[in-house]
């Protein structure tokens, strides 16, 4: 496995399906909050759970967006010297020299680089909400109910980053 | 035997699901000019490796955190019409998620 690939495998298979994955346990965490399923007691054990799981899962998220931007996309939109026309290590312009695959980067790509950016913003923020409410959360339906619309829009942002990220690295593999 | 606190005031939390928005809607907005004008687009080119996406997530992210500590002084222990902040902070991010499809730009600069 070279640094190319070992980086590529962090980016999208670590950090982005830690948060990917953790997606759904945690919205449930949330929904069950409520204060007529709960005891005090499982009020607070739960929300104490709930808390260090949101912040691993946004910290997760912002190191998917990071390592995407800083480390792997500069390999992916890397120019060739001119005059090569073996353009395997050259995704960007692998994808745009063929009419077949330029849609993963028109379309994939410039979609799925924008749009990740927005999952740990809305990540942080639910984070945070359930941090400062603490076990309160379950006596406040409507905020429950904003942080389970925020943490979708999280979820819905990385999956187009993520499933972009596997079509496209299909389509041509940062080498 | 444990008890629960439920009389925060919901300022900080207005705050940041505000400032959520905000950083979506500048990303957004900031992704479409850079599409628009080639100015922009060579102004939001901070490191070239990266090309413009530096200058234009990074915009997002201030916008982000920096209306949040600005949003969480404003309220800071305030009662807000959570409701409301809460939609015009979804409205936002709705923005933001908008001006990221490419579709979108061909649509309303008149490209492919």
């Amino acid at each position: 496995m070279s640094t190319n690939d070992l980086w590529t495998t962090t980016h999208g298979m670590v950090f982005g399906f830690i948060f990917l994955l953790g997606f759904a346990g945690a919205l449930v965490g949330v929904y069950m909050m409520k204060a007529e399923w709960l005891t005090t007691e499982g009020a607070n054990a739960n929300v104490s759970r709930l808390r260090i799981f949101l912040w691993l899962l946004a910290a997760a998220v912002w190191a998917a967006v990071f390592t995407g931007t800083y480390i792997v996309y500069p390999w992916y939109r890397a120019a060739p010297p001119e005059g090569l026309t073996d353009l395997a290590n050259f995704p960007r312009y692998l994808l745009l020299a063929n009419e077949s695959t330029a849609f993963w980067h028109k379309f994939g790509m410039e979609w799925k680089e924008h749009v990740a950016f927005i999952s740990p913003m809305a990540a942080t923020v639910v984070a945070f909400v359930v941090q400062y409410y603490g076990a309160a959360l379950a006596k406040k339906p409507e905020i429950r109910r904003w942080v389970m619309i925020f943490f979708t829009v999280a979820f819905f942002a990385a999956s187009v980053a993520g499933m972009f990220g596997a079509f496209i690295t299909k389509a041509a593999p940062i080498r | 035997m444990a008890t629960i606190e439920t009389n925060k005031p919901n300022g900080p939390v207005a705050a940041a699901l505000l400032a959520g928005g905000i950083g979506s809607a500048v990303l957004g907005l900031v992704t479409f000019a850079v599409e628009a004008s080639e100015v922009v687009k060579t102004s939001m080119n901070w490191y070239k490796p990266v090309g413009p996406l530096m200058g234009k997530s990074s915009l997002g992210i201030i916008a982000f955190f920096l209306s949040w500590v600005i949003l969480t002084y404003v309220w800071q222990g305030k009662e807000t019409n959570f409701n409301r902040i809460a939609t015009i902070a979804i409205v936002l991010v709705a923005v933001g998620l908008i001006f990221t499809f490419p579709p979108v730009w061909g649509i309303l600069l008149g490209g492919e």
